[in-house]
């Protein structure tokens, strides 16, 4: 069955879309959807770095976006305000990553792959790195949800309840370096955090607690992927973009049925 | 024993000294209030209660196995969170459905497990947040302005609920209030900070003494909104008899 070329790309977006549910939750619950942006596009550099030291993509691009999503928590609050600071961090990032990988002679490197990710190319490899790397994010922010959901609600709450909001950020920085590690292969750098982001709020009108929020942005996410790799076939369009365009047309409905049901209720 | 000790407790931002030597407890049972005008480092001082901020020096300490139930500021809480107020009472710990309902009846709002955190008045809000803080069968209640936001009568029958709540169950209650006038009837001492403890005592000892006269305005018999700041409040008469050092900054933006 792995074989088959469809049916391993159906079952990387898998991976990735149950690796961003949770994930994503959080991201626009704390109102990071810039800073997954940031950390997405730093992976770039990532693969830069990866390519010119011969390591695997998947660490290189872990190292890079873990480094920035620390940078970011660091240099946060000391005199710039968030989104500049994360304007600067990520663009440049995303510069040095292109540029870096200019000076790559020898390699042929298709940029696009990485820019808008390579889905149809994933290999039975890929897809292991993938869902260790899913289970992995799954497995971290399921264990830490309660304090991550006080930590999310107030700082202070956390502190009185005996939960240290520093360390979870720190728990949600380390999952999101894995997604974006993870991802990348999948929809590339620059459509990361829409995979985070979009089915996390195609999900909100649809729930009441933040556990449902997550397994339907899981849902969402999942039927985007599948549906989104049908569409490129059918069409003959890019996968990773497909997918979002999926993502996106679900959030337009779910919004539709939100505001419909609001007018019911009112 | 007290059930919680502050001892000469100094905190620091940065350069900025928002508390020096600040020195208090609470026993079993009682209710005492926090008064002072903004800026005058009262949130830092319950934040550093709960441990929220570490102390630049002295120390705060509770005794052994109590415990603490906090009611923040008025909280934000995003739209693009869902969650109902079952499903946040039950973010703490051991929470059972049965401890659920009785809290939420001790808080005043019993009929509200089903509704949207974010759905809430500002007043049921508040409720819940207590029903949260008592879920715990805490031996203190900290609350931190907990009625920011409500208008008179909504703070009124807050403060209460608090009362009720001290009757019901015993606890102690440390808390932070702009509206001395409200909590005079259901406080058992009164602390006027300003950097540092200004004056303290039973309520109508803080409400006549010149220093809280001097922070909050004369002759408006406690009922203050008045944040009059001034600098020259003359500490060497009354009910003070230690040494008062002013290098705590006046935040002078906000307090005129």
């Amino acid at each position: 069955m792995l074989d088959d070329f469809m049916v391993r790309a159906a079952l990387a977006g898998v991976g990735v879309a149950i690796a961003s549910a949770p994930l994503g939750c959080f991201v626009v619950w704390r109102r990071m959807a810039y800073f997954g942006d940031a950390t997405a596009h730093a992976a770039i550099l990532g693969v830069a770095v990866s390519l010119a030291f011969s390591m695997s993509i998947f660490v290189g691009t872990l190292t890079v976006a873990l480094l920035m999503a620390l940078t970011v928590s660091v240099l946060s609050g000391r005199g710039y305000a968030m989104d500049t600071l994360l304007g600067v961090l990520a663009h440049s990032a995303l510069a040095f990553g292109l540029v870096a990988v200019s000076f790559l002679s020898g390699v042929r490197i298709d940029l696009m792959a990485y820019l808008f990710g390579d889905i149809l190319a994933v290999s039975r490899g890929d897809l292991s790195v993938i869902w260790g790397g899913a289970a992995l994010v799954v497995l971290l922010i399921g264990w830490r949800w309660s304090a991550l959901l006080v930590s999310t609600l107030s700082q202070d709450l956390a502190h009185a309840s005996g939960i240290d909001p520093k360390r979870e950020q720190l728990v949600l920085t380390l999952a999101l370096a894995i997604t974006v590690a993870v991802a990348i292969k999948v929809v590339g750098v620059l459509l990361i955090a829409a995979m985070l982001i979009i089915p996390a709020a195609a999900a909100r009108p649809l729930s009441r607690t933040p556990e449902g929020m997550a397994v339907a942005a899981g849902v969402i996410g999942i039927l985007s992927a599948v549906a989104g790799l049908r569409a490129a076939y059918v069409f003959d369009t890019p996968a990773g973009p497909s997918i979002v365009c999926v993502a996106a047309i679900t959030f337009l409905a779910s919004s539709a049925v939100g505001s419909f049901r609001s007018v019911d209720r009112g | 024993m007290s059930l919680v000790q502050v001892e000469d407790l100094s905190l620091r931002y940065g350069a900025r000294t928002v508390l020096s030597h600040v020195s208090l407890n609470v026993q079993r049972g009682e209710i005492v209030t926090i008064v002072g005008p903004n800026g005058s480092g009262k949130t830092s001082l319950l934040r550093a209660i709960i441990g929220a901020v570490k102390p630049f020096q002295g120390r705060v300490t509770r005794g052994a196995g109590v415990t603490i139930g906090y009611v923040p500021q008025k909280l934000h809480i995003d739209e693009t969170l869902p969650i109902t107020v079952s499903r946040f009472l039950k973010l703490s710990g051991d929470a059972t459905a049965v401890s659920i309902d009785h809290a939420l009846a001790q808080a005043g709002v019993p009929d509200l497990p089903k509704a949207q955190l974010s759905q809430l008045s500002g007043g049921q809000f508040q409720r819940v947040l207590l029903a949260r803080a008592l879920i715990g069968k805490p031996d203190l209640l900290l609350l931190d302005e907990a009625t920011q936001g409500l208008d008179q009568r909504g703070s009124a029958s807050f403060y209460q609920q608090i009362e009720q709540v001290r009757q019901d169950t015993g606890c102690a209650v440390l808390m932070i209030s702009h509206e001395l006038h409200v909590v005079m009837s259901t406080s058992d001492r009164v602390i006027c900070l300003n950097g540092h403890v200004c004056c303290e005592g039973t309520p109508a000892v803080v409400a006549s003494a010149p220093e809280y006269r001097a922070l909050f305005g004369t002759g408006t018999g406690g009922a203050l909104a008045l944040y009059r700041h001034e600098h020259d409040h003359d500490h060497t008469h009354g009910h003070c008899d230690h040494d008062h050092d002013h290098d705590h900054d006046h935040d002078d933006t906000k307090a005129s």
